[in-house]
């Protein structure tokens, strides 16, 4: 095989390659360019592609408009809670199941990783139901609560700290530490990379989620961005203030963006772990 | 069980730490799966009390045309999605796998549509698909003569399309977990015996991949089956129900026409059938080996 088949092999990859990542960033590139053009602009034809003049009003119009802050509050608190009571919750279990002897651990355990084939949307009109009698309709709670329990989580952190070797922590048990200590001051630090993956998926997941507060949410005080922005998008069908509906889109999409920049080898980690749930 | 014992022992630990993903799990899956089940055996509307009507609900799912309408849709979606997620996917992992330049920035670029929330993407699409300013139109070069998600022939297809590009990111990261799985002495073996290009990876590469494949035909299409987001908030199901899906019909009978009975008798056809392809993965899961 000579240096010019090499060079040939090169090239295909690299053309495939760009022109596939051309069509996964063109429609982020359009919509941040149509957020920035004036309505004038938008509806020109054919299309222009360079905004002029550069019209960033469409964003604070936007924020008059529909109560953005409000959006961006409620989804944040909803992600963010939501994101530390997995973690708290997911690996305590998970430390249990990787680490204490007991009867029926191992038929517990496959309750938990059984709860993982369930889809969710088979759960959620008893789900709405249950939130309904217990008055949590339009809630935070309804927002948070049933996003911070899943066997995924269990069996993410399980997986990791049976990797962990046992002596660290039974040092801290001769020191006179009880499993709960343990478990918060030698177990928990050294998970930080599974708590880590499992933190920024919890979160992107919760921050998209679309379906459960467009059911559990009525008023626009407890509206979360994605449901807030649906309605724009679908009172504006008639009206096609499509700018700000674009400024609103790319004010919503930055906080996840970031996550998962900051966080993406732990992302692809999670996703490869996905794949094997045991 | 002396609780002495009992509370010197590891099993109350146990308890303390479980307890509360336990009864999470109870209360919002183990119980909520339950109910789904004993919801389709009655006539309710949310308001007036529950009345039982045994199997009545199922028998009218499975004389309605409709449900055998979309039935078809979310297969036909489904399916045609799973393919391209298929293809496009594992070629791209096949060009990244040779240790190129900049394949930090592919990999970012290829997975931002897969974080993006879907209302996000939705806006975009549907702007995009415009069939008088949209720049769809336009780079194809077709003027307003495919009306996309107007079009009954075209708003299925024009949803498709949105799905493969959000898919694309994450199926390419496992081809190519599965790839770097093959060893090297594999590859070497090959370029001794002079198999290379595409002899190498249809007589080699791809039969080592079998296992990854099948893994992720089935969890596309599981993913598939479960799209609500995307109908919402691009064609409610329309033109003439063209893209009414499993999960957006039960949405509509439960939360529109509050037909709980009926909703949460689609819910349980949903379930079968995802269920189905969840236990043909899980027979052969253990052929799916990853080695980081």
């Amino acid at each position: 095989m000579g240096l010019k088949r090499i060079n040939i092999i090169k090239i295909i990859s690299y053309s495939l390659l760009m022109a596939g990542a051309f069509s996964m960033l063109t429609p982020f590139i359009w919509m941040l360019i149509t957020s920035m053009m004036t309505q004038k602009q938008i509806f020109s034809y054919p299309p222009e592609f360079i905004p002029d003049p550069l019209y960033i009003k469409n964003y604070p119009d936007v924020v008059k408009s529909i109560p953005v802050a409000t959006y961006f509050f409620n989804s944040t608190v909803v992600a963010v809670l939501t994101t530390l009571g997995q973690l708290i919750i997911s690996s305590m279990a998970g430390y249990a199941f990787a680490r204490f002897e007991f009867k029926y651990r191992e038929p517990l355990f496959l309750i938990f990783l059984a709860t993982t084939m369930v889809p969710p949307q088979v759960n959620i009109v008893p789900l709405f139901f249950i939130m309904r009698e217990l008055y949590w309709i339009d809630t935070y709670q309804a927002l948070i609560v049933p996003g911070l329990f899943g066997g995924f989580g269990i069996f993410l952190m399980r997986q990791w700290f049976k990797t962990l070797p046992v002596e660290l922590e039974d040092a801290a048990k001769i020191d006179g530490c009880n499993p709960l200590q343990t478990y918060f001051r030698v177990a928990l630090p050294l998970a930080l990379p599974a708590l880590a993956t499992l933190g920024i998926f919890t979160f992107i997941l919760t921050w998209n989620s679309f379906m459960w507060p467009l059911i559990v949410t009525n008023s626009d005080n407890m509206r979360t961005l994605p449901v807030g922005l649906a309605i724009l998008k679908g009172s504006f069908r008639e009206t096609t203030e499509w700018g700000q509906l674009m400024a609103c889109a790319v004010i919503s999409v930055i906080p996840v963006i970031g996550v998962f920049l900051m966080g993406q080898k732990y992302f692809i980690k999670g996703i490869m772990l996905g794949g094997i749930k045991e | 069980m002396d609780y002495k014992k009992f509370f010197a022992s590891n099993s109350w630990w146990a308890v303390l730490f479980i307890l509360p993903a336990f009864l999470g799990v109870f209360i919002f899956i183990i119980i909520p799966v339950f109910m789904s089940f004993g919801l389709g055996f009655v006539k309710w509307n949310l308001i007036s009390p529950p009345q039982f009507i045994g199997l009545k609900n199922y028998i009218e799912l499975f004389s309605d045309e409709i449900f055998y309408k979309v039935l078809w849709n979310t297969f036909y979606y489904a399916f045609i999605t799973a393919v391209f997620s298929i293809l496009i996917p594992l070629v791209l992992a096949y060009a990244l796998d040779r240790k190129l330049k900049g394949a930090a920035f592919f990999k970012a670029a290829y997975f931002l549509p897969y974080v993006t929330p879907m209302i996000v993407i939705a806006i975009v699409w549907t702007w995009m698909f415009d069939p008088n300013y949209g720049i769809l139109n336009w780079l194809l070069g077709i003027g307003d003569s495919v009306k996309w998600l107007y079009d009954e022939k075209f708003a299925m297809p024009a949803l498709i399309i949105v799905s493969i590009w959000k898919n694309i990111g994450y199926n390419m990261i496992i081809f190519l977990a599965g790839l770097q799985a093959i060893p090297e002495s594999v590859n070497e073996a090959c370029e001794l015996d002079g198999a290379t290009g595409f002899r190498r990876f249809f007589l080699v590469t791809l039969p080592l991949l079998t296992p990854t494949l099948f893994f992720v035909s089935i969890m596309t299409v599981i993913s598939s089956f479960q799209v609500f987001d995307l109908i919402f908030l691009m064609t409610e199901g329309g033109p003439q129900n063209s893209t009414m899906i499993m999960v957006y019909w039960l949405f509509k009978q439960a939360f529109e026409y509050f037909n709980i009975g009926k909703a949460s008798a689609i819910a349980y056809v949903l379930f079968v059938i995802i269920l189905l392809l969840t236990l043909i993965q899980w027979k052969t899961r253990k052929k799916w080996v990853l080695n980081e």
